[in-house]
């Protein structure tokens, strides 16, 4: 067999999903890297004569704009402090599934997923009675524990920590299973060697779980961060970036700009100065991660 | 029904074939409504076809999040509708883009629409370059909502015409409430809103914007004044200056914890739903006090207007139907049936209206309404004005500071329109 | 002993957690049963004191729901057959072949799965109405008929497809397609399985671009119906959590019927790298 026809045959394969991905994807995103080094705007699109070609001037102007630091510092506070959060319910709850001592598994594997497949639309509407300050059960249940009435999504320094805890309920059933494949997959002859040297609970975790799921757990933190750095739709639907862009994510500025104020040239400056952010924290991690293997 | 309308054009079809080229031709106009009024608007579109049998208007509900954007695609995607609904705020923006059909030939010839009749300083929100682009559906501005008992405590019968007078009645409040030991924001200025701050650049003279709105001009003397007001209650704790103090707006208003709020019609519903009932009678609306000797003091012209789009193909039937949802009788009902105030002051005479005594303060206030700068940046603008009044309400920058630093952020947010400015275009 | 209490803490804590996760959604539900008005009364009531139905039926006859779920099912539906075979192509191809520029080719596409999906809904916009395609199924459909993410899954997967089957099949003589009918595809069933539901929790659920996309109301999917019922002053809690219930309804069934295979796939596109 020469390599020649199969390699033929893989193009064939592969043409269709491509095509798809290249008209439908890749060519819109040249497109917006193009449009990045315009000033197309709401001028623009009414008469072309007020389109210019401006270099970096879009790239100059997002660090100029009080507000992309806003969206810069809340999307880090939402990636650090929701992607831990999320990343340790997810373990935390694959821990205990996986545990033998646990009962109706499936039962709760079920439930932890639920908020998995449910719509944000639908999960935004619940959440926002859930938030509502004056007749939200959280407030209610709240009250019983001597708390005041919490204006969640209406109070700058509670709104991105409401968001967090939504969007954790929301998708750690994902990372949750992820993690109890990892699990699954540990020998348990390991454990069981280690039950003969005597090692306790605690030191077999230390010592077996930890160390075989690290490929899971590099897995997750990465899909995780890339995810949430692209915060949007959480705070789109619940806040619309508020209270006093207290909840203003890079992404929702950049929609914001684009289609709010259909500055489109300047809003695909932002997508592309996120796109660089997102790619130097995943360089970084697999650096830090083979340095740590070495 | 709505298995009904599936099978209509089905059913137009077969009447088609059966009768031939006879058949009467039946005008499709598409509406686009926003949020809750784009439901609540189809038994009066159900009539308008009832009196208009050659036409058919296809309803289409947006939701309100997500208004702006369909707009803009639609428009560049060349899918307008025929006639839309339009905050009033956003017709600078869409005839930058010569979206909008000027309508000043219909206005004209019509029978009906009398423009005189309309609050003239709303009128004057639709008119760009002396043509006009959208006719008023429904008005709003803001008044101020405030407790009779508790202005009488503090010696006033009447709500003060000025913003001494609204100051000096704060203090008074605030004492009587420090005596009884008790919790007293007498006016509430939420901090996330710039109604308050442009109302009050208004009545200091306006001029926001300078070089024909090319720059900002919001550290000038006239905005300055209406700031360091604005900065005085919350320097004396007239004003709560963060949002966390004020979670039930409702409750703290049957507290007495707010006296006064500035906010606009919707509200009537609701003070009346969620005041408990044995308060009903002590709660009232006046409208803005001044800052100089004409009273009232001059509000928002906000609201919404009815526009046709440049690429609608039925214009004439497009108009009919702007004519019939802007008409006297029709607003008079879309009152009654959402509590929007009608354009027209005519309409106003109309029992359910004249009868309702807190919407008199709204008839003197839309009598005293000025337009707003007419350009496509301004809801950009005043939206971002919000963080500086956070930042003045919390002490965080000083009034001046503030305001360099905001006409500084405008500045960048007008530089496109500098350019078309200086280059004459 | 010491195991007995072991056991207490966890199962406990499960159902807390389990209750914490699970209270949203029931009370989403038992709320969507009560009288126009109840779920907005403070204390907030935890059941209907007079479970009715008018709130479904108002989505029926009022809100034309029907229409929505209808289009929604064509949609989604139609992404997730079409994508579940491209990508499996793809992926297979990705998988088991050697041609030049593979790697780099691979890598291109996974970080394409870094850019923020939104900065390319003008330019896609504009294509569309170019191509005749807005307000149309097929404009609804055509950007999801391939997915990065369906392509890593799949390559994943197929990676661990032992060579010696397809060499295998080879010898017997058979077509390079007909390997990636009878070999691959049989094989990969519990991947396809859970990538096609991905897929069509994904469609289901998404909302911005229908709404961009369908210009009439008439083409609306059930996301862009239940958006427009949440209002700025809003009244009508009880309708919106009837809306909300019908939106979730149909992919927790099918995830409830196919989980098992749903949660091998994930684990198995989830653990290698």
């Amino acid at each position: 067999m020469n390599a020649a026809p199969r390699a033929a045959a893989a193009w064939i394969f592969l043409s269709p999903a491509l095509a798809v991905i290249g008209i439908f994807f890749v060519l819109p995103v040249l497109a917006a890297f193009a449009l990045s080094f315009t000033d197309f705007d709401i001028y623009a699109l009414g008469n072309w004569d007020y389109f210019r070609f401006v270099g970096f001037q879009n790239y100059v102007r997002i660090f100029e704009t009080p507000l992309f630091w806003t969206a810069l510092r809340n999307t880090f506070y939402f990636v650090l402090a929701g992607g831990p959060l999320s990343v340790a319910v997810s373990l935390g709850t694959a821990l205990m599934l996986h545990s033998k001592l646990a009962r109706f598994r499936t039962f709760y594997r079920t439930v932890f997923f639920l908020p998995v497949v449910s719509s944000l639309i639908a999960v935004a509407i619940i959440w926002r009675y859930l938030y509502h300050p004056a007749h939200g059960l959280l407030n209610y249940a709240l009250s019983f524990a001597g708390i005041g009435p919490v204006d969640w999504l209406g109070d700058t320094a509670v709104a991105m920590p409401a968001i967090i805890v939504m969007a954790v309920w929301k998708n750690f059933g994902y990372n949750m299973l992820i993690f109890l494949a990892g699990l699954q997959n540990i020998p348990d002859d390991l454990y069981e060697a280690a039950h003969l040297d005597g090692a306790s609970g605690w030191q077999q975790f230390r010592s077996i779980t930890l160390p075989m799921l690290k490929p899971t757990t590099v897995f997750v933190v990465m899909i995780t961060v890339i995810g949430y750095f692209q915060l949007f739709a959480e705070p789109y639907v619940m806040t619309q970036g508020g209270p006093l862009n207290s909840t203003t994510s890079i992404v929702y500025l950049m929609y914001e700009q684009g289609f709010r104020w259909w500055s489109m040239g300047f809003a695909a400056a932002i997508a592309f100065v996120l796109f660089a952010i997102i790619l130097a924290f995943t360089l970084v991690q697999m650096l830090l991660q083979r340095s740590v293997k070495r | 029904m709505n298995r009904l309308r599936a099978i209509t054009p089905v059913l137009l079809l077969l009447a088609g074939i059966s009768c031939g080229p006879q058949q009467e031709r039946v005008t499709v106009l598409k509406f686009w409504g926003f949020g809750n009024e784009g439901e609540m608007v189809q038994p009066l579109i159900r009539e308008f076809e009832r009196m208009h049998p050659d036409i058919r208007v296809e309803v289409q509900q947006i939701p309100w999040t997500a208004a702006h954007e369909k707009l803009l695609t639609a428009y560049a995607g060349g899918s307008t509708p025929d006639v839309c609904q339009l905050g009033n705020t956003w017709i600078p923006e869409f005839t930058v883009l010569n979206a909008l059909e000027p309508l000043d030939r219909f206005a004209g010839a019509s029978a009906t629409l009398q423009l005189d009749d309309i609050f003239p300083g709303v009128l004057r929100t639709n008119i760009i370059d002396s043509a006009l682009y959208g006719v008023p559906w429904y008005v709003d501005t803001r008044v101020v909502y405030y407790r009779k008992d508790i202005l009488q405590q503090a010696g006033y019968e009447e709500f003060p015409a000025t913003w001494s007078g609204v100051l000096k009645a704060s203090e008074a409040i605030q004492r009587i409430a420090a005596a009884k030991k008790k919790v007293a924001y007498p006016f509430f200025l939420p901090t996330n809103e710039w109604v308050p701050a442009i109302a009050l650049g208004m009545q200091s003279g306006g001029n926001f914007l300078k070089n024909s709105g090319a720059n900002g001009n919001f550290s000038g003397p006239e905005f300055t004044r209406a700031f360091t007001l604005l900065s005085e209650f919350y320097a004396k704790r007239y004003s709560p200056s963060g949002m966390q103090l004020i979670t039930n707006l409702y409750n703290s208003f049957s507290d007495g914890v707010i006296v006064m709020y500035i906010t606009g019609p919707w509200n009537i519903g609701e003070f009346t739903r969620r005041i408990p009932p044995h308060q009903q009678k002590l709660w009232m609306t006046a409208p803005l006090p001044s800052m100089d000797s004409l009273t009232p003091g001059i509000s928002l012209p906000l609201g919404t207007s009815l526009v046709m789009f440049r690429e609608s193909r039925h214009k004439e039937a497009a108009w009919k139907l702007i004519e019939y949802l802007s008409s006297v009788e029709t607003s008079v009902r879309f009152y009654g049936m959402t509590g929007n105030l009608p354009p027209r002051r005519s309409a106003w005479r109309d029992s359910a209206l004249a009868s309702n005594v807190y919407a008199a303060a709204f008839y003197r206030q839309l009598q005293r309404v000025d337009p707003l700068p007419q350009i496509p940046e301004w809801e950009q603008i005043v939206i971002r004005l919000q963080t500086y009044v956070e930042y003045v309400a919390t002490g965080t920058l000083a009034v001046p500071e503030a305001l360099r630093r905001f006409d500084g952020e405008v500045d960048v947010i007008l530089e496109k329109r500098r350019w078309m400015v200086e280059n004459a275009r | 002993m010491k195991r007995r209490t072991m056991s207490l803490l966890l199962n406990s804590g499960l159902f807390l957690i389990g209750l914490t996760t699970l209270a949203p959604v029931l009370w989403m539900l038992s709320a969507s049963f009560m009288p126009s008005g109840e779920a907005g009364t403070f204390p907030p009531p935890l059941f209907p004191s007079a479970p009715t139905l008018e709130h479904y039926a108002a989505l029926t006859e009022r809100l034309s729901m029907m229409r929505y779920f209808l289009n929604s099912f064509i949609i989604a539906g139609s992404v997730t057959v079409v994508s579940t075979l491209l990508n499996s192509m793809a992926g297979f191809a990705f998988a088991k072949y050697q041609f030049a520029g593979r790697d780099r080719l691979f890598g291109a596409l996974l970080s394409g799965m870094v850019v923020p999906a939104q900065v390319t809904m003008l330019p896609l916009f504009l294509m569309m109405k170019e191509m005749g395609f807005v307000n149309t199924y097929v404009g609804a459909v055509i950007p999801g008929m391939a997915s990065i993410f369906g392509i890593f899954l799949i390559r994943q997967f197929v990676s661990a497809i032992p060579d010696s089957l397809i060499e295998a099949a080879r010898i017997d003589g058979g077509s390079e397609f007909r390997i990636y009918r009878t070999v691959i595809l049989p094989l990969c069933k519990p991947i396809l399985l859970t990538l096609a539901l991905f897929t069509f929790m994904g469609t289901w659920n998404d909302f911005m671009w229908p709404l961009i996309i369908m210009t009439d109301q008439s083409n609306y999917t059930l996301q862009v119906g239940l958006a427009n019922l949440m209002g700025e002053h809003v009244l009508d809690l009880e309708l919106m959590m009837a809306g909300s219930v019908v939106t979730i309804i149909p992919v927790l069934a099918l995830f409830l019927v196919f989980q098992k295979h749903y949660v091998r796939g994930i684990m198995v596109g989830g653990v290698k790298e």
